[in-house]
This record gives structure tokens, sequence and C-alpha cells, in this order.
């Protein structure tokens, strides 16, 4: 089921949660909503299942208007961040609530209640817990347990509010990868929430990056990762430096230096480049600063650097080639190989 | 050297530590439980020991003695029902909404814990007489309601209305909301999320509730007394009843009466525990 | 910052959040509120109205001649010596055995608390009965203890004895939650820097549990003073000697007078409010430190 999102609003006692925002949700697509706390992201997924109404807007799924269903009528699947498991009904109870709440006309007889209920189980590996109390089960098979009962309704889309949030390391990267292949075999279209970014990237097709209520990129992993378009998808997604520069005849200026870089603009801008998209360099116009700490990661050495004059330096970090001299107190003279400038 | 042998020695009754003072806290604490609460108690269950089986058993199925304990219970278990109903509403209304003046009335709640039981007795009383502000009104349709069981009803409502309302409200506090959602997404509307969702939930702590102010109301003498009339075989309670039977120097009487009260009360008090300990092992809350 | 409006507990303590999927409609909503607010009228708001009503049917001059009578005074004196002596009793027990219970393992801890709480499912009668039976005539200990002119039954100390066994938990099942709640770090950290047991408890616990224990005490003060079945099997309702203010408003009540024994039922009720007002105010700004404030 096709999923769009038209010009929505939303203000909680006149707070502005989301400002006029617009997104396309393709059939069958798995889509992360990424931001940082307060980016109105699980405000948009609530929005959608019908459990807030929208101050102004639309949603439409498929060709039909749902902006005035119940969350009753809308038919979403949805996960919520703990769970909320009905903690006085076993497993099998929890599953098959949905159906058993159907009006008589519509809902299945016992025994085929029954058989989906362990059909789901099955599903989310969980045969043979069905007697269970949600309190007698791990972490990462509530969180199962709670997919298949929302799965039990045959929603339209399934939405998963910070799915993993609750789960430590080990069995979060496990479940991930599983809800990957389960996306894949049932293909329903789903969104869910996070603000880790490492989630977002690994498992969505797109990723929509959000901040303060607005949506400011939606696209795949590569695209907001390599090509983010603003300062704050830049500085969010991945590790970055930023440094504050002015351009000019046709180059761009660090503290009334020029450090080699080319550009078309002028005016003030933050320049944006990622630590490892640097190459050292001993001559020409370069950004220079001193090593104040270095560490080693994986292949490469991280070194911290102030950049800029004494009293205005700036803290960032940069990779350096394990053979390049990075001593504490030490010059390091860079130039950015690839870089983004966003002008502020 | 010597603290430490000790302790270990002493490690079968309590695990070692380095706060002082357990021997003179515990000593004292089961000193004065001991004089103050078993050793009396231990004097009423001698008595009944003492009394031979067919004495006891004369006065435990005495006409009147049955009666009294069937008013005593019987009453205190349509009070409870009463306050099942409302003290969930009053707690819901509590927890959930917010109106002008919530704080206060959350405060009213416990006027029964706070108020003696004579003061209450006797201003029901007068209420309830046919000549009292509600008396006088329910008068004309031929309906009484002090100096008949219903005066006792009305009584022990008043005494049990915070019991059921305390131990929902908390356990009402703690409901996540997400469940309710839940519940909304996957269909359900608002009676069965409320119905097949929330009350179940609530189920251990109003169960708990209605045992806690059945088992106050079983026992209740203070605010009973001035509205029910004491009417033998109709209207007179079983702790009436004690006291009438020690006023007429009958101690075995009142005797036989306190203990099967006691062993009542008792069963109730480990019914309850076994909620408890039952519900929190089951859904990981009491 | 809207992410956190949500988190469930700030829902709970903030009503007027709650959503559309998890409320009820404002109809249903008001409906309900006023069913639950006519049932607490009906059954607290006007018994306490009818108290003061019926105290001033006379007029002003009516109910204080009521209160100023040597036999209502004496009653007053009577009770307020019996909580004098009841309270800090239950009150050393209550921080005794919080102690021992909070700050050890033992074997046999559940079964203690479970004594504790005894005499709340005790019938107040049985309470002084059981008292009637340990000092009466027909016992052992009791002509005894009259050969050596020892009064305990019909006199003061046997209403004391009843009144401290009817308040006995009180103090008592505040400071134990309370108690275990907060370990015994604190007093490890003290005694670790020197302190002995007693400047440890002194410095370091009293001022952790002050609100807690002012709060029991507050509870076991209404209850000593306003005691009735246990006090009225043990007293004997000798006028002006052994009667206290509750048995001193059902001995006028039983003699019709109304107007004085809803005279002396005021300061009761006015007694029962400011516990009230107290336990709210407690409640509302130390919470947090104040274990069961919502059981009893």
């Amino acid at each position: 089921m096709e999923v769009t999102i038209s010009n929505i609003r939303k203000e909680f006692d006149l707070y502005p949660a989301l400002h006029d925002v617009s997104l396309n949700i393709r059939s069958g697509e798995l889509i992360a909503l990424l931001g940082p706390s307060g980016s109105g992201k699980t405000t948009l997924l609530r929005l959608i299942a019908g459990l807030e109404h929208p101050t102004a807007g639309q949603i439409f799924f498929g060709n039909e208007d749902a902006s005035n269903r119940t969350v009753q009528e809308r038919n979403v699947g949805f996960v919520f961040q703990h769970y909320a498991l009905f903690r006085h009904m076993t497993v099998a109870d929890n599953i098959a609530f949905g159906l058993t709440v159907r009006p008589r006309a519509t809902r299945p007889a016992k025994a085929e209640i029954r058989r989906r209920a362990a059909e789901l189980l099955d599903m989310v590996h969980l045969s043979g817990l069905e007697k269970r109390y949600p309190n007698q089960l791990s972490g990462g098979q509530r969180q199962r347990v709670a997919l298949a009962r929302a799965m039990a309704i045959e929603p339209k889309v399934l939405l998963l509010d910070e799915p993993f949030g609750a789960l430590d390391a080990q069995v979060r990267k496990e479940l991930r990868r599983w809800l990957r292949e389960f996306h894949d075999r049932t293909g329903h279209t789903t969104v869910f929430v996070t603000h880790d970014q490492e989630e977002a990237l690994e498992l969505a097709d797109r990723v929509v990056v959000m901040s303060q209520g607005k949506i400011e990129q939606v696209g795949s992993a590569d695209d907001v990762y390599d090509t983010p378009n603003s300062a704050f998808v830049f500085s969010f997604i991945g590790s970055s430096a930023s440094l504050p520069v002015e351009r000019r005849d046709g180059m761009v200026f660090f503290q009334d230096q020029p450090i080699g870089l080319a550009t078309d603009a002028t005016g003030p801008a933050q320049l944006f480049f990622r630590p490892q998209d640097v190459a050292l360099t001993s001559e020409g116009a370069a950004l220079s600063g001193k090593v104040t700490a270095s560490r080693r990661l994986a292949g490469a050495r991280i070194a911290e650097i102030d950049v800029g004059n004494d009293g205005n330096a700036h803290h960032i970090e940069i990779e350096v080639p394990l053979d390049a001299v990075a001593t504490l107190g030490s010059e390091i003279r860079f130039r950015p190989t690839r870089w983004e400038q966003f002008a502020s | 050297m010597t603290d430490t042998t000790y302790a270990v020695a002493k490690w079968r009754i309590r695990k070692p530590s380095v706060i002082p003072g357990f021997g003179l806290t515990l000593g004292f604490s089961l000193a004065y439980l001991s004089l103050i609460i078993l050793i009396p108690i231990s004097g009423l269950v001698w008595r009944t020991a003492s009394m031979g089986w067919g004495e006891f058993f004369a006065i435990a199925t005495d006409e009147r003695t049955l009666r009294a304990l069937y008013v005593s219970f019987g009453t205190a278990f349509v009070a409870g029902l009463v306050n099942v109903v409302f003290g969930v509403l009053v707690a819901w209304i509590l927890v959930r909404y917010n109106f002008r003046g919530r704080r206060l009335i959350d405060s009213v709640v416990d006027l029964p814990f706070a108020l003696p039981t004579a003061v209450a007795g006797i201003a029901l009383a007068a209420l309830y007489a046919p000549n009292g502000w509600v008396g006088s009104l329910v008068a004309p349709l031929g309906l009484k309601i002090a100096f008949t069981p219903l005066g006792i009803i009305v009584a022990l409502i008043f005494i049990g209305l915070p019991f059921v309302v305390r131990t929902v409200q908390p356990v009402m506090e703690e409901i996540d909301s997400e469940v309710e959602e839940a519940a909304a997404t996957l269909g359900a509307n608002r009676f069965q999320t409320i119905r097949r969702v929330l009350l179940p939930g609530l189920m251990p702590a109003i169960l708990t509730g209605f045992a806690l102010a059945f088992a106050r109301g079983v026992g209740e003498y203070g605010s009973v007394i001035f509205i029910a009339g004491n009417i033998p075989y109709v209207s007179e309670i079983a702790p009436l009843l004690i006291v009438i039977r020690l006023e007429e120097f009958h101690y075995e009487g009142a005797t036989a009466i306190a203990s099967i009260m006691l062993v009542i009360s008792f069963a109730m008090l480990f019914i309850i525990n076994l909620i408890q300990a039952w519900s929190r092992r089951r859904f990981g809350h009491a | 910052m809207h992410d956190n409006a949500r988190s469930p507990a700030a829902s709970a303590r903030k009503p007027e959040t709650f959503r559309d999927a998890a409320s009820e409609t404002p109809f249903v909503r008001h409906l309900l509120i006023f069913a639950a607010l006519a049932y607490l009228a009906f059954f607290l708001l006007l018994p306490l109205v009818s108290i003061f009503v019926e105290a001033f049917r006379r007029g002003a001059g009516a109910y204080f001649d009521a209160l100023i009578e040597p036999d209502a005074l004496a009653a007053i004196r009577l009770t307020l010596l019996v909580a004098a002596i009841a309270v800090p009793l239950n009150l050393v027990f209550g921080v005794a055995a919080a102690w021992a219970i909070a700050k050890f393992e033992f074997k046999g801890k559940a079964f203690l608390i479970t004594l504790i709480d005894l005499p709340f499912s005790i019938s107040p009668v049985i309470s002084g009965l059981v008292y009637v039976l340990l000092f009466g005539s027909q016992s052992v200990l009791g002509p005894l203890l009259k050969s050596h002119g020892i009064e305990i039954l019909f006199a003061v100390p046997g209403i004391v004895l009843a009144t401290v066994f009817v308040t006995f938990p009180f103090v008592a099942r505040e400071l134990i939650p309370l108690m275990q709640d907060q370990g015994t770090g604190d007093e490890e950290a003290a005694l670790s820097l020197g302190a002995s047991g007693w400047q440890t408890f002194w410095r370091v616990t009293l001022p952790n549990i002050k609100w807690g224990l002012l709060y029991g005490v507050l509870l076991c003060n209404a209850r000593a003073m306003g005691e009735f079945g246990a006090v009225s099997v043990v007293s004997g309702h000798i006028r002006g000697l052994t009667n206290t203010m509750p048995l001193h408003v059902e001995i006028l009540y039983n003699e019709y007078n109304f107007v004085a024994a809803f005279a002396v039922a005021t300061l009761l009720a006015l007694l029962a409010l400011v516990t009230l007002v107290l336990k709210a105010v407690l409640e509302r700004r130390f919470g947090a430190e104040i274990a069961a404030s919502r059981k009893h």
C-alpha cells in the first residue's frame, strides 16, 4: 500500500511539532524516519497510524483519503517502542487479540484464529511459546511477539517506533537483520522510526532525515551519506569536520587565509568534509593545525587537531596515514579532497 | 578477628553486615510485638482451646451467633461490591481526568480513614434516620434505611470506600497508555479496550481492594452500631454480639465468636497475599 | 522535547495530554466525573457536613456549653493523654522494627512483617477483648495485679494498651518500605567515615526518613485519638474518668443529647480534617520521601 503524506502540520498546545511535511512512501518499501529526539519523527509515525490528528494536511492510503479515519479503521500494524504487550494475556492471546475484537460478521471462527496465531508465531520463530506470559519472555522475544500481533490484522502498512531501542547491542544486530529478511519475505510497506543512523542506513531502502519538525532529505543510504543536501544532514550522518569559511574571488578562505579550494560562490559559509576525505600536503595553500591528540583506529590514525589562530582555533578530527608524523604538538597541513559548503 | 568469626557463626540466622544495632532493634521489636500483640492474642487462642469442642460448637452454631455472623459478612460483602464499582470509577477519574478540584477530591477520599468511626456512626445515623435528611426523603417511598441491614451497608460503604480506590489507583497510574493505543491500532473500540485490556490488568488490585474493604467491614463496630438498630437476628453484627456477651460476663461466648472471626480474617489475609504473589509472579506487578 | 512529553510516566501524571486513542469522548468523560463526584458527595461530604449542622442546631451557645462541660473536658484530656503515650511508644517500635527489617537480611523477615500488620486485620472489638481476657476478673493476671493495687481494665492503662494495639502498625509499615528503598549505602558510608552507630542513626538515617516518619505519626495519632471499638470494650465507660472523646460522643448520643454529642464530634471531625490537610501537604511536598503514601 502506497502512503502519501501531503502538507501535514501538527501543533501541540501551539508548539509546532511538524511544519508542512510531505512524503511519498512507495508500496512495499522499507523506509526509516531518522532524526534526533524532538525532530518530529515519532509524531509523523503516529499521524500515519491515526494515533494523532494533524492540525492541517492530509494522509492518503493508496488513493483513499485516510485523514478522517479513526485509528481502528486505518488497519495499520503498529509496534510500540516498549512493545505494549498485554501482560495479563498469553502470547497466543496477544497475537489473536486483533482478530477477536472484530465485529461478529468479520470475525474468523475460533479455530481459524488459533490457526492464524500459530502460523504467525511460527513466522517470528516463537513456536512453542504460545502459553507464556509477556514477562516470561526476553526483550527480543517480546519484540517479535509485538510484530506478530501487529501482523495478525493483515495491516496495510507496518509502523515501528524505535523497534530496537530497548534491546541490548547484540540482540539489536540480530533482530535488525531478521527484520530485513522478514520485510523481504512479506513485502509489507514498512516505516520505522530510529535515532540510530547506522540502523537506518543499513536497514532501509530510503532514509528520511528529519530535524526540528521538517524533512531535511529523503534518499538512499548512499544519497544521504555522499550527497547531503544541508549542513544538518552532513553533520548528523556520519562523522564530519566543519569550519566557518569566507568565499570570494573564486576561492575559499579560512580566517583570511586561502586554503587551496576553488569555488564559484561568494559570502560566508560552513565548510564540511569527512575525516577520511583529506590529503596531507606540504606545499601550496592549505589548512594547517596543531595535533593535540592522536589515536589508532583500525587501518588508520585519527588525529585531533586545532586549526586556526591561537585563541580562535577550531577543534576537528581528520584521518591521517599510519606513517604520517602526527606526534603531539606537530604541525599538519592538509586539504579536503571531497567537501561541501553551505551558505551561513 | 573475633568479629568475623562471630558473623560467620551467626550466618545461618542473618547475613553479615557492618551496620550495627541488629540485636538491639530486633530484640526490642520482638519483645514489644510479643507484649502488645502476640501474648494477648495467644490468650484468646488459649481460652478458646481450653473451652472444649462441645461448648465451642454450641456457641458457634447458636442461632443468634450465626445470624450475627451472617449479617456481618453479608453486609460487608454487599458494601464491598458497591465499593468495587464506585471505587474503580473514582480511581479512574482521579488518574485519568483533569478537572477542577481533583487534588481536593483525591485528599477527601481518605476521610473515612481519618474520621473516627463513632463520629461517622452518629452522622450517618442522623442522616438516614426516618427524620434525617436522607431518611425523610426515602421514607415516603416506604424505604427504611437506618435501623435495618441497609443502614449497616451504608455505614460499611462509607468505611470501605478508600480501600478500593487506594489499591487500584497506583496500579492504574502505572498503566502505559501505549497499551491502550496498541489495542486501538489492532481495531479494538474504547469499550473493548477497557473490558479486555484494562480491567483484567486491574483485577488483582480490585480483588485486593475488595478483600481489604470486606475484612474491614466484617470487623467494623463504631460506625455501624448507631445506624444498625441492633435488633437481634436482624441487624445485630458479630462484633456487637461480642460486646453484648462481655457485658453479660459470658466470656466463653465472646471468645468463641471472636475466634471464629479471627480465623476468617486470617484466611482473608492469606488470600490477599496469595492474589498478590500470584499476580506478581505472572504479570510482574502486584 | 516532544518525544519526552510522550513518555508514559509523563502522560500518566498529566491527564490533559492523554490522546484520543486512549481516552473517552468528552461526553462520557463528563458523565463519569459527575457520577463519581455525586457518589463522593453523597457518601463522604454529606455525613461530614451534617456533623457541623447538627452541632450548631441550637446555636453557638449550646455548642460551646457542650464543649466546656467538665465531663467533655475530662474526655479531651484523657484522649490527649492516651495519644501522648501510645504514639511515642509505637514510634520507637516503628523505627526499631524498620531498622532491623530494612537494614538486615535474616530468616523469618516476611513473617515478621505479616505479624506487624496483624492488628489491621483484627476487629477493634477483638483487640479490646484480648485485654479483657488477659486482665479481667476471670483471668489469672487481673486479680493478681489488683491485689497489688494495679488496675488495668476499666482504667487508663487498659485504654492505653488497647490504643497501642490498634495503632501498632502505622509507623512501622510507613518506614519499612521507605528504609528498604533507601538501602544501606548511606549508613555504610557514614560508618566508613568513622561515625558511631548512634551518630549514623541520628545524623544520616533519621534525616533521610523524617518525612515518612512524620507521615506515619500523623496517621497513628489520628487513629489513636479516634479509636472507638477497642477502647469501648476495655474502658468501662466511667464518666469523667475513663471516657475518651469518642466514648463521650457515644454516651451523649445514647442519652439523646444530640447537640452535645455532635459538638464533641466536631472536634474529632476537625482533627480528621487537619490530618487530611497535613497528609496532603506531606504527600505533595515530600512524595518521594514517603514510601507508602498510596497504601494503607
